[in-house]
């Protein structure tokens, strides 16, 4: 029974060696190496390996948007990125926006009350700071009109902040007060 | 900022500050799977691939020769579970398939992927039997059950319905059809379990821990001194977590085999299979009214599916028993048996498909009248109860019917249909509202400490509703104490025992209970003389025999929705432009976390409305719409300018606050003002939800086609 095990856990082992690979990221400005299973999505490499469970799991499927995270300064699924093959990203979570304190764009969402259970919350706001960037670089959106001169900062009314969020779902229904909190970061 | 007069101000009413707020916007509030414990374990079910049948064999050799993996869990090896009354909990107990996607199997492994991967080598052998999966108006198996759900009679009927109905000179006949709905909280169903010896511990997204600790306890045979169960933060409910689901089963079982800490997160692909939905319906509304508009029969007969496991029967004829007077009325609930998912409570299960049915069919009577559909409700207002005979303690739906349609400009509407142009029709609807007010005993604790702050502690969840707030300012309330001196502890079973957060009946339950316990609190600080004892003075409140006293009073909400909304007559789409509504809910005691209250509910409505649907497959027995790309969920694009107006109701029939729940009557109704707009758009009525394009362009279609084609 013994050397069974054994067999098993040696074989075990050299099969997990071909399935691991040592990466580094760079979260919320620290330097983080670790030996990762090729399988393991930046999400659970966030919530399982460093604890930084703000990113939250409500799809895993890139469906929902609650996971939503800053890697290399985009807006991504981090369920959908397999972390192995970030080695050497940037990678900001909620947890990092803060910078010692509370980010305006946490604070608005505080003051608008824009949220309920909070679960989508931290892609939400994400993602929000995703959008801005990419308008601000001039990426159009579905209602963007065509006839808007690309690559110039895109303005963000309600309806391009409705469009632009649309990844990122909230089944509270606080979208109105979120778009509240968004436009009052960026007046 | 100073204000000399804060001390004065009630703390209640006002707009306080969720008190998890910051830790929920820097992601520092911890959910069910987010307890990091030494040597945590993950574990991924397995889900039966047949609808009905046993499972002849489970093999589990490759899955438990896989790297990680701990354990594998099935019905032949799993712990035995004690007697309870959930019989969807009682998993891997038998070879028994009541319903495919019923778990057949438990994979724990060290990480998640491993667990995941093992659950797929996991060989299971069935020996299938011919499944029964579809709902039928005319189903053999159609019974009239005892009760519908919340212990509604499944029948009521006063004078002589059938005979008044034939015998009405306006008459609307129609039948009305809601699918399947998935309550699709953010966080999925998840528990994280350990055993310390023979203690447990749970973290688990409930909206209750008081029962989920009493079904434990029934389930492995501890005293429930032995269990402690927390649920701080959850990711939202809606209904889904109102009972504890499997996952508290399979985490504690896995926990107990692996003796380790064991999460189980459920899969979203799962969730549709086993955590409940709201049953379809189908309902025949008949109403028979004078010329004037008044009704004098009123029959609304539901057909609705449960599952082999359970009954559970979605109330949904209930509404028409409270809305308005009829002096003939029948309203009955048949069930049908079949091999589907277990059915459970789905946000306000009954008023939420029953109000759309009914207030669809009301439009339906003001068009047949010729009468303005606000107008014909305000005719049918009602002072008192029309099934049960006792007045309302405080019925306001009048006027929010009138304060609903000055603020959206009712009269307006016809103008702006007018104005449709291009594609594009514009039309306006409306809809009323209505949810009980429950209530259930409570037990709560108040603490007042040497330093002049005060601990209050009872079990309440805090789901997102803002439960910790708004009792903390009841609590201020009752102490006569700033806000900011009183301190809350809830979502612990270990605490004064309390109810779930469901039926809208948290802030009441719970409220009452605070209210009384911090009143004697200040009774007792006032007898008192001198300095605080150094544990400071306390008292405690059970509210069982006051909370749950019979009311001679019928007491409900009441709302108004209106919506309006423009369809697409080259895509089918429709689009809702404007939402606005006005409810009567007695006192509203923070208008900050309820106006959130009700513009999720209507949001909610809205996905009834348009985008929510849930099909049963009838090869495979489950679910067609399994996660958030095929079953949708309201996006922040389906949700344009969306209002909700309150006006001041007193009632002193109701607790301490002068509360009524809010959490519900949101969703209840919108989705036939959203439906009565899209008649009033394109003079088409639609009596099936959702109104998807492929519906609209459909029935677009056929009128221009039909010979003698009428535009509203």
């Amino acid at each position: 029974m013994g050397s069974r095990h054994h067999t098993r856990d040696d074989a075990a082992t050299a099969a997990a060696d071909r399935h691991h690979s040592q990466v580094t990221l760079h979260v919320n400005g620290t330097p983080r190496t670790l030996t990762l299973d090729h399988r393991r999505a930046l999400l659970d490499v966030l919530r399982e390996d460093l604890d930084l469970t703000g990113a939250k799991k409500g799809c895993d499927h890139g469906q929902c948007g609650a996971c939503t995270v800053l890697v290399d300064g985009r807006r991504v699924n981090s369920c959908l990125q397999l972390a192995v093959a970030l080695d050497g990203s940037e990678v900001v979570t909620v947890e990092g926006l803060g910078d010692g304190g509370m980010h305006p764009l946490q604070q608005a969402f505080l003051d608008r009350d824009a949220f309920q259970c909070g679960y989508c919350t931290p892609g939400q706001i994400c993602s929000a700071l995703g959008a801005i960037d990419e308008a601000r670089a001039g990426h159009p959106s579905h209602v963007t009109d065509p006839g808007t001169p690309s690559g110039r900062p895109m303005p963000l009314g309600r309806e391009e902040i409705r469009e632009r969020l649309s990844g990122n779902l909230c089944r509270c229904g606080a979208y109105p007060h979120i778009v509240d909190a968004v436009e009052d970061v960026i007046r | 900022m100073a204000d000399p007069l804060a001390a004065h101000h009630t703390a209640t009413g006002a707009p306080a500050e969720r008190r998890e707020g910051r830790q929920k916007v820097t992601g520092t509030a911890r959910y069910a799977a987010e307890h990091p414990l030494p040597g945590r374990a993950h574990a991924w079910p397995v889900q039966a691939a047949v609808a009905r049948g046993r499972v002849r064999a489970v093999d589990t050799s490759d899955a438990l020769s896989m790297p990680g993996v701990l354990a594998v869990l099935t019905h032949e090896n799993a712990p035995r579970l004690g007697e309870q009354d959930d019989a969807t909990l009682a998993v891997l107990q038998d070879d028994r398939v009541p319903h495919r996607g019923w778990f057949v199997a438990l994979v724990v492994a060290e990480t998640l992927e491993q667990a995941r991967d093992a659950a797929a080598e996991v060989h299971v052998d069935y020996a299938a039997e011919d499944h029964d999966v579809l709902l039928t108006a005319d189903h053999p198996a159609a019974y009239v059950p005892e009760e519908a759900n919340g212990g509604n009679p499944a029948t009521r009927e006063r004078g002589t319905p059938d005979a008044d109905f034939a015998a009405a000179p306006v008459r609307i006949d129609a039948v009305y059809r809601v699918p399947p709905l998935h309550n699709h909280p953010m966080e999925p169903h998840t528990s994280t379990a350990h055993w310390d010896g023979d203690r447990l511990t749970v973290h688990t997204s409930s909206q209750g821990t008081t029962a989920v600790r009493r079904t434990l306890a029934a389930l492995f045979g501890l005293d429930e001194e032995r269990i402690t169960v927390t649920a701080e933060h959850v990711g939202g409910g809606f209904g889904s977590k109102g009972t504890p689901r499997p996952d508290v089963v399979l985490a504690t079982m896995a926990a107990r085999r692996a003796g380790r800490p064991v999460t189980v997160s459920l899969p979203r692909r799962q969730l549709a299979t086993v955590v409940g939905h709201r049953a379809p319906t189908v309902q025949r509304l008949r109403l028979g009214a004078d010329r004037d508009g008044r009704l004098t029969s009123l029959i609304h007969e539901v057909d609705t599916h449960t599952s082999r496991l359970k009954e559970f029967v979605e109330q949904a004829a209930v509404p028409s028993r409270v809305m308005y007077g009829s002096p003939h009325s029948r309203t009955l609930h048949r069930v049908t048996p079949l091999d589907v998912p277990s059915p459970s409570w789905m946000r306000a299960p009954g008023e939420a498909p029953g109000m759309y049915a009914l207030e669809s069919a009301m439009d339906e009577l003001a068009d047949a009248l010729g009468t303005d559909p606000v107008e014909l409700r305000i005719v049918n207002d009602t002072a008192h109860e029309p099934d049960s005979g006792k007045p309302f303690s405080s019925r306001h739906l009048a006027e929010c019917l009138r304060e609903g349609a000055r603020r959206f400009d009712w009269a307006g509407r016809a103008v702006r249909a007018r104005a449709s142009t291009g594609n594009l029709l514009v039309g306006s609807g409306v809809a009323s509202a209505t949810y009980p007010v429950m209530v259930s005993p409570s037990t709560a604790s108040a603490h007042a400490l040497p330093d002049g702050s005060f601990a209050v502690r009872i079990n309440a969840t805090d789901i997102g509703t803002g439960a910790r707030t708004v009792l903390a300012q009841v609590a201020a309330d009752a102490l006569g104490t700033p806000l900011d001196r009183v301190r809350i502890e809830v979502g612990n079973s270990d605490l004064p025992t309390a109810p779930l957060a469901g039926g809208s009946s948290g802030t009441a339950s719970w409220g009452w209970a605070v209210h009384e316990a911090c009143t004697r609190l200040t009774e007792r600080l006032a007898a008192h003389s001198g300095p605080l004892p150094a544990d400071g003075l306390d008292a405690r409140a059970d509210t069982t025999g006051t909370a749950d006293a019979d009311s001679p009073y019928a007491r409900h909400s009441f709302g108004a929705h209106f919506a309006e909304v423009a369809v697409d007559t080259v895509t089918g789409e429709v689009r809702v432009r404007r939402l606005l509504s006005v409810f009567a809910a007695g006192r509203i005691l923070n208008e900050r976390t309820a106006r959130s209250q009700f513009i999720g509910g209507m949001t909610m409505g809205l996905g009834m409305a348009l985008t929510e649907s849930s099909t049963v497959d009838a090869s495979f027995g489950d679910f067609a719409e399994r996660d958030l790309a095929s079953y949708h969920v309201p996006v922040h694009a389906d949700v344009p300018a969306i209002e909700a107006h309150w006006i001041d109701e007193h009632d002193p029939h109701l607790n301490p606050m002068g509360s009524k729940g809010i959490g519900e009557i949101g969703i209840v109704g919108t989705a036939a003002a959203i439906g009565n707009a899209v008649h009033h758009a394109t003079g088409v009525r639609f009596r099936e939800l959702p109104l998807t394009p492929d519906r609209i362009l459909t029935a677009l279609r056929e009128r221009r086609h039909a010979p003698h084609a009428a535009m509203t």
